[in-house]
C-alpha cells in the first residue's frame, strides 16, 4: 500500500471511530425519548404529569378485562409481571387484542388511572401454524404471558 | 481482488456470472413463492396475514444489505480509487432504496390489521426510514455535480458515514422498546419460526439475494460501457478541437 493510501484508509477509520461514538452518545442522551413505551415497572420511578401523553406497554392481565354498561368503555390492567397499571379505553381494540397478549397503549394518567386513547397490539416474534400452538399448549410448553395450558382466551 | 477492480475483466465476469444468478432468482423467488403462498400454515394468531412476512422480511434483509455492499464499495473507491467499486456503489442505491420502500409499504399494509395502525414511530420503524432517506440523498448528491468524479466522492463520504443506521435498525428491536416484534430468525437459540414457514422465508432471502445480484452486475455493466462512451466522445471533441 501506497502511503497516501494508506494515509486515506487511517483517516477513514479514525472518522468511522468517531462518528461511532457519537452516535452512541446522542443515542444513550435520547434513550428516554427513543423508547416507544414505558414499563408499569418503569412508571413507578418516573416522574408523569397530570397531562402529560405517554404510552404504556405490557400484557393485558388474564381476568382484568371489563366492559362497562353502555359497553362502549372497555377497562383492563396492563401488566409487565410484577406492576399493572388500570386502564381504560374507548373505541375500538385491534383483532389481536386479548387477554394475555402485548399492548401499548397512548394516553394520559387521571387520578391512577390510565385514560387511553388508542391501543396498539403488540406482536411477538413467534410464528406457528395453530396446531402447533395447540399441542404446545397442551403439553405446557406454552411460554409467554397468556400462561397456563388450556386457559380460554377470552371469557 | 481478483483482478475485479479492472473493468475489462469485470465485464468478462459479469458475462460469465449474470445468466447463472439470473437463472437461481427465477427457480428461488419462483418455489419461494410458491410455498409461501400455497404450501405454508397461516399463522396461529395472524392467520393468512403472515404471507405478508414473505415479501417484507427479505425487502428488509436486502434494504440493509444493498446499504453494507454501497458503504463497503464507497470505503474502497475512496481509499483505493478503483472505477468499479465506484460504479458498484452508485448502480447499489437505486436497488437498495427499492427494496427498503417495498419493506416500509408491505410493513404499513401488515401494521393496519395486527397492530391496529398503519405507522408509528417507533425506533425500528423511524430508523428504517432514515435509511430510505439516505439512499434518495445519495442518489441525490451523487447526481448533484457536472464533474461525476466529485460527485462520487461527496456521495461516497455520505454513504460511509450514513452505514452507521445499519446497525442501529438491526438492534433498535433489542435496544429499546419498540412496537415491532424482534428477531426471529437470527436468534441465537432456535429460530422461534415454525420451519414450514421458515423454508419459504428463506427460499425468498436469497432469491431476493441473487435478484439483487443479478440486477447490480447490469447496471456496473452499463455504468461501465457508460463511462466508456464518455471519454470517447471526450477524445473526439478533443482530436475536432486541436
Amino acid at each position: 500500500m501506497t502511503p497516501r493510501k494508506k494515509r486515506r484508509l487511517m483517516m477513514l477509520l479514525a472518522g468511522l471511530v468517531f462518528l461511532g461514538g457519537a452516535a452512541a452518545l446522542v443515542l444513550t442522551a435520547f434513550q428516554d425519548n427513543i423508547v416507544f413505551f414505558h414499563s408499569p415497572t418503569d412508571l413507578k420511578t418516573k416522574q408523569v404529569g397530570a397531562k402529560q401523553r405517554l404510552r404504556i406497554g405490557g400484557l393485558v392481565e388474564d381476568g382484568s378485562v371489563k366492559k362497562d354498561e353502555s359497553g362502549k368503555t372497555i377497562h383492563f390492567k396492563v401488566t409487565d409481571l410484577t406492576n399493572s397499571v388500570d386502564v381504560s379505553f374507548t373505541g375500538i381494540l385491534p383483532d389481536l387484542f386479548r387477554e394475555g397478549q402485548g399492548v401499548v397503549a397512548e394516553g394520559h394518567f387521571a387520578n391512577g388511572l390510565f385514560t387511553a386513547t388508542d391501543v396498539l397490539a403488540k406482536h411477538d416474534e413467534n410464528y406457528m401454524p395453530p396446531e402447533v400452538a395447540e399441542a404446545l399448549k397442551k403439553s405446557g410448553q406454552w411460554k409467554d404471558g397468556s400462561g397456563k395450558a388450556g386457559k380460554e382466551p377470552n371469557k | 481482488m481478483f483482478g475485479l477492480q479492472n473493468p475489462t475483466k469485470f465485464l468478462k465476469f459479469a458475462k460469465l456470472v449474470g445468466p447463472w444468478l439470473a437463472g437461481s432468482t427465477i427457480l428461488l423467488i419462483g418455489s419461494g413463492l410458491w410455498f409461501g403462498l400455497f404450501n405454508s400454515p397461516a399463522d396461529y394468531q395472524q392467520g393468512e396475514t403472515v404471507r405478508i412476512m414473505y415479501i417484507h422480511v427479505p425487502s428488509a434483509w436486502m434494504g440493509m444489505f444493498a446499504y453494507s455492499v454501497m458503504a463497503i464499495a464507497s470505503a474502497i473507491a475512496l481509499v483505493w480509487k478503483h472505477p468499479v467499486a465506484d460504479h458498484l456503489a452508485r448502480g447499489s442505491a437505486p436497488l437498495g432504496a427499492a427494496f427498503t420502500l417495498i419493506c416500509l409499504v408491505s410493513g404499513a399494509l401488515w401494521g393496519k390489521p395486527m397492530w391496529g395502525t398503519w405507522w408509528v414511530w417507533d425506533a425500528r420503524l423511524t430508523s428504517m426510514l432514515i435509511l430510505f432517506f439516505l439512499y434518495l440523498g445519495y442518489m441525490a448528491l451523487a447526481g448533484a455535480f457536472d464533474d461525476p468524479e466529485r460527485g462520487a466522492k461527496a456521495s461516497a463520504i455520505l454513504a460511509v458515514v450514513g452505514w452507521i443506521n445499519v446497525p442501529i435498525i438491526k438492534f433498535s428491536v433489542d435496544w429499546w422498546n419498540t412496537l415491532h416484534q424482534p428477531a426471529s430468525v437470527t436468534k441465537t437459540a432456535m429460530p422461534s419460526i415454525d420451519p414450514a414457514m421458515l423454508l419459504p422465508l428463506l427460499l425468498m432471502g436469497v432469491g431476493f439475494t441473487t435478484f439483487y445480484a443479478t440486477l447490480l452486475l447490469w447496471r456496473v455493466r452499463a455504468e461501465i460501457l457508460a463511462t466508456r462512451i464518455r471519454n470517447i466522445r471526450l477524445a473526439q471533441i478533443h482530436a475536432e478541437g486541436a
